[in-house]
């Protein structure tokens, strides 16, 4: 028999409190009938005795203690999957937002996820070519890696990732799938992901989860579970390289802080509320491979910095659980640089056991050093010639400003469809290098020197 | 045991209602899934009760069967080379039960319970006992051997001694009748609660370091055994990485690495380096003589607060062995976020940035548990606690941080624009510092060289030096320094970049023995002499600078294997010929 909860005792903001429930599951799904003939879902997120509050997706307006009746199911949320949903669009919880019906589900998977063991880890060590130089030599990407996007508005993380999917899925055949989830962004940026990969034939090859900008918040929080549950299944059933693009985290991260308050909760820095960091873990974490599965989800999320700030709470929780981070830039985007990658703050954590003899070159890891080394002293270099002038320059601070021009101009800059092999990029690297002092290239063994960097 | 109903879920935090029995502290198994979870609150009418595990799921009238126990773990053979969540549960076993992904309710023992140890029994019949003397020893890994011993609070005669051959951890080894005629069965495992110190007889002075050797640490910043040090650091300046580094190398018995709230690649990449590199002491595998604790940051999070008592019960417990052992935990700031976590949800009131106010008083209690002792049964041991802090924005004023700071004598902190430009270990020299170099002097001048304090003196001083004078070069550039000025910027880069800065992937420099610092050291410092009486006579710096020894000595780190450390010798010479002849 189902019971029907006629009455709501209380609604604030996303959440309602219904009383008198017998035995309530501690996040099982609700529904909501309302009179008008709409049905909303909903989810336990507090159980005091017969007294439950439920967290409503699509949100409360319109809704009135007396004009909705709530139905339990007993079950947590599920997400219907079969290889079908590929090339599909789904909302923001899992339910199709085009019009080819539902799916036939081949199994139905818990949203939440649960930690992959360690043990059964595999650790990732197979480098993914994006065809990016500062990325593929300098911050490398690995499969089964998180690794995000530290953007800020206005600058081109969009086309970045958009060249990233299309570039590392060419080298990938058949076996990669995209899911794309959108979180909190405007319907031209989803439109544009979407005339993309229409546009380099990938498209039967992505899962879409739209939760748009004028979605529902409390939709939104649900947004990237689906996302990666639809990931997981690809990657560890199907044997997928899955590629999940998370944009925007920020919303993301906003949209909790705002269910947090509504709820009453404790805050604490800026507001967001106390488990941000778990909570956000609890997403990152199911990027991985696991031993004895063919598949790997490498996540690559995307999140606008507030105010370019890096040590804000979300840029700066993300860091402490993302194995690296792709950081752009705001003043080499404004010199017309593209993509704008700032390569100091740029990090990849899994790249030491991925790239160097067997995987890239041998002599990757002693490059991307000697770069990054070199590159740091530019900026050095820069700040004296700011306040001295550049004439007053000793001739290797001279060298190492001319060094830095062409290596911003010709190394981290390249087209938007410009897809260069790791030899090409490797080259290019030492090319540049050979302009310096040899005191200069003090990182560098000198075999690899005299093969490498002919002068 | 007593049985309640469920009453209300918030997140973690279970609520029963009603008047009970149950304990504070005490563990209980919750729900029909039995969770695992611990009373937090008692009130006359409800307690609060924290679950280790995932809630959802739960309903309202699901059973909450208490244990009258504390939180505790197995301590026993079979520990050592394992891989334990926050509260003890082997995760090789997990897998087996559960595959991949980790399920819920799974109550199964920490070591084996079937696996058989070859144990030789250390007492005999009528063997006076008190708590703490060992019971028995069995090889537990290549390198180490167990010593089970007598708990605490056991004290008495021997009245029965199984002959040695092997037996499971829960076979009985001997009977103790106490002088109430009461007869305690001792066996090879022993439970103990987390949240208790081990007891010991006494706390020594500390006065041997813990050797790692990373030269910024080993000859600028050393800890010594018993020691507590904290490795604050925003993300990405490499934290983890040191932790690694240290866990690999230092000249400790025993490592505990506690990965409390953090990657689980990491955790992962651990478990196989660990068990491919063999210990340069033992020549045997690193992983016999480690202990991992993973709570990766989305295993839940109560369990999480809970994995750095774990960790550290180990760790006192291999100490009252009679080894050295050293606890890596990574990262503090997780655990006191997992404070936080809960702290909130039991609605109290917040002090600094949201943390409860017993923060530091939790904190002094962790990092108290470290020291250098005088055991129960007359051996000595110690427990090195090495805590890394993950402040928020890489912002050191912070709570965590400014408690941390506190309660450990060591501060390790690493600098974001040091990690950019790829100097590993990223530890600033100016904002870092240790307070064991006073009580660590006399062990060094014994054991290294009896100049070696005074080497270390000059070069900190030089590094300061060059600070200062950095501040000039960023406005007017170095060209216009005198020389005596550009010979200190010179020679502090050689320490900087040839001393200081190592390369954990090098097969060499990744470890290097004290000898070695030392000789690099007197180097380094031989060259500054003997170019300061050329600049003495008006002759240019640039004549030294073109015979290339500053960068030669740079190299010399890899130039020079960590076994022929008397090559230094004709280094030396190579310096005073160069030196002499630019003085003829």
């Amino acid at each position: 028999m189902i019971i029907e909860h006629t009455r709501l005792c209380e609604i604030n903001g996303s959440l309602v409190t219904v009383d008198g429930v017998e035995n309530p599951v501690y996040e099982e799904i609700a529904h909501f009938f309302l009179d008008d003939g709409s049905v909303r879902t909903g989810r336990v997120v507090k159980i005091d005795g017969q007294k439950v509050t439920l967290q409503v997706f699509e949100g409360t307006r319109g809704m009135s203690s007396s004009n909705t009746k709530t139905v339990f199911t007993g079950e947590s949320m599920h997400l219907p999957l079969s290889p079908e949903i590929l090339g599909r669009v789904f909302d923001g919880l899992g339910r199709p937002k085009d019009d080819l019906g539902e799916v036939y589900p081949d199994k139905k998977q818990d949203v939440s996820g649960a930690p992959i063991n360690p043990v059964a880890r595999e650790y990732p060590k197979n480098y993914i070519r994006t065809g990016i130089s500062s990325i593929d030599a300098l911050a490398t990407l690995i499969r089964g890696q998180k690794l995000p996007i530290f953007s800020g508005s206005g600058m081109k993380h969009n086309e970045l990732a958009v060249q990233i999917v299309r570039q590392s899925a060419i080298a990938d055949g058949e076996d990669f799938a995209v899911v794309f989830a959108a979180m909190g962004v405007k319907n031209d940026v989803a439109a544009y992901f979407r005339s993309q990969f229409a546009s380099s034939n990938v498209m039967n090859r992505v899962v879409m989860f739209l939760n748009l900008a004028n979605d529902p918040i409390t939709e939104r929080i649900m947004t990237p579970k689906c996302a990666l549950t639809a990931a997981e299944y690809l990657a560890f059933e199907e044997g997928k390289h899955v590629l999940v693009v998370m944009t925007d985290m920020t919303s993301y991260a906003e949209a909790l802080r705002e269910y947090s308050s509504s709820r009453g909760e404790i805050p604490s820095r800026k507001g967001f509320p106390g488990y941000l960091y778990s909570d956000l873990a609890s997403l990152y974490e199911r990027a991985g491979m696991i031993e004895g599965k063919k598949g790997s989800v490498t996540q690559l999320p995307i999140l606008t910095m507030p105010n370019d700030d890096i040590t804000h709470p979300i840029p700066d929780l993300t860091g402490y659980i993302t194995e690296g981070q792709i950081v752009l830039d705001r003043e080499l985007s404004s010199k017309g640089i593209y993509p704008p990658v700032s390569v100091l703050p740029s990090l990849s954590r899994l790249m030491k056991d991925g790239i160097g003899e067997g995987f890239t070159r041998e002599d990757h890891p002693a490059l991307a050093n000697q770069l990054l080394a070199s590159y740091a002293k530019v900026q050095d270099a820069r700040a004296l010639s700011s306040v001295i002038g550049e004439d007053e320059l000793s001739p290797s601070d001279k060298a190492l400003l001319k060094f830095g021009k062409e290596f911003e101009e010709k190394f981290i800059c390249q087209g938007f469809t410009e897809c260069r092999s790791i030899e090409e990029t490797l080259d290019l690297g030492w090319k540049l290098l050979s302009s310096l002092p040899d005191s200069e290239l003090d990182r560098t063994d000198e075999k690899i020197l005299k093969k490498y960097c002919k002068k | 045991m007593s049985q309640y109903k469920i009453h209300g879920i918030n997140g973690p935090v279970v609520t029963v209602l009603g008047k009970t029995d149950l304990q504070m502290m005490e563990t209980v198994y919750v729900g029909n899934k039995q969770l695992i979870g611990e009373v937090i609150g008692l009130s006359e009418d409800s307690a609060t009760i924290q679950v280790y595990e995932e809630t959802a799921g739960l309903t309202t009238g699901e059973p909450v069967i208490s244990t009258h126990s504390p939180m505790s773990i197995t301590l026993a053979p079979g520990i050592l080379g394992n891989i334990f969540d926050g509260i003890g549960r082997p995760l090789n076993d997990i897998k087996n039960i559960s595959g991949a992904f980790i399920g819920k309710g799974i109550n199964i023992p920490s070591v084996s319970e079937t696996e058989k140890w070859q144990v030789t029994a250390a007492l005999c019949v009528g063997d006076t006992v008190f708590g703490g003397e060992v019971l028995a020893s069995c090889p537990e890994t290549d390198s180490i051997i167990h010593k089970a011993l007598v708990p605490p609070y056991v004290q008495g005669t021997v009245t029965k001694v199984a002959p040695n051959g092997e037996y499971t951890v829960t076979d009985t080894i001997a009977e103790v009748t106490d002088k109430d005629g009461k007869i305690h069965e001792l066996k090879l495992a022993q439970r103990w609660p987390i949240r208790t110190s081990r007891p010991v007889k006494e706390r020594m002075p500390l006065s041997k370091p813990l050797i790692t050797g990373q030269r910024i640490i080993d000859t600028v910043f050393p800890i010594a055994k018993g020691g507590a040090a904290a490795i604050p650091g925003g993300f990405g300046t490499g934290k983890t990485m040191t932790q690694h580094q240290l866990a690999k190398w230092c000249d400790a018995d025993i490592i505990i690495y506690v990965g409390c709230g953090e990657r689980g690649n990491e955790m992962t990449q651990v478990l196989n380096e660990f068990s491919s590199l063999t210990d340069p002491r033992t020549a045997k595998s690193l992983l016999s003589r480690t202990v991992l604790i993973a709570n990766t940051s989305n295993m839940p999070v109560a369990a999480r607060e809970a994995s750095i008592y774990t960790g550290i019960t180990l760790a006192e417990y291999y100490r009252d062995m009679g080894y050295h052992t050293a606890i890596m935990a990574d990262s503090t700031s997780r655990w006191a976020e997992a404070l936080r976590e809960i702290s909130g949800r039991l609605e109290e009131m917040p002090a600094d940035e949201g943390f409860p106010a017993y923060l530091p008083s939790r904190l002094s209690e962790f990092y108290e548990r470290s020291g250098y002792f005088k055991n129960l049964n007359d051996t000595e041991g110690s427990v090195t606690i090495i805590g890394a802090v993950s402040p928020q924005g890489a912002d050191f004023s912070e709570p965590v941080t400014q408690n941390t700071k506190r309660f450990t004598r060591c501060f390790w902190a690493l600098d974001k624009s040091l990690a950019y430009a790829r100097h590993y270990p990223a530890i600033n020299w100016t904002s870092s510092y240790s307070e064991y170099t006073g009580e660590l002097s006399d062990w060094y001048k014994e054991n290294v060289d009896s100049e070696f304090t005074v080497c270390r003196d000059r070069l900190t001083s030089i590094l300061s030096e060059e600070a200062n004078l950095m501040e000039i070069v960023k406005l007017i550039g170095a060209d216009v320094l005198p020389d005596d000025q550009k010979l200190i910027i010179e020679i502090a880069r050689v320490i900087r970049v040839g001393f200081l800065q190592q390369n954990a992937f090098h097969s060499d420099d990744t470890f290097v023995p004290m000898q070695k610092q030392m000789k690099m050291m007197q180097a380094i410092l031989r060259l500054y002499d003997r170019s300061k009486e050329v600049i003495a006579r008006q002759i240019p710096i640039s004549k030294i600078v073109k015979t290339g020894l500053f960068d030669r000595l740079i190299k010399v780190k890899y130039d020079i294997p960590n076994k022929n450390p008397e090559m230094f010798d004709a280094l030396c010479a190579d310096i005073d010929r160069e030196i002499n002849e630019i003085l003829r």
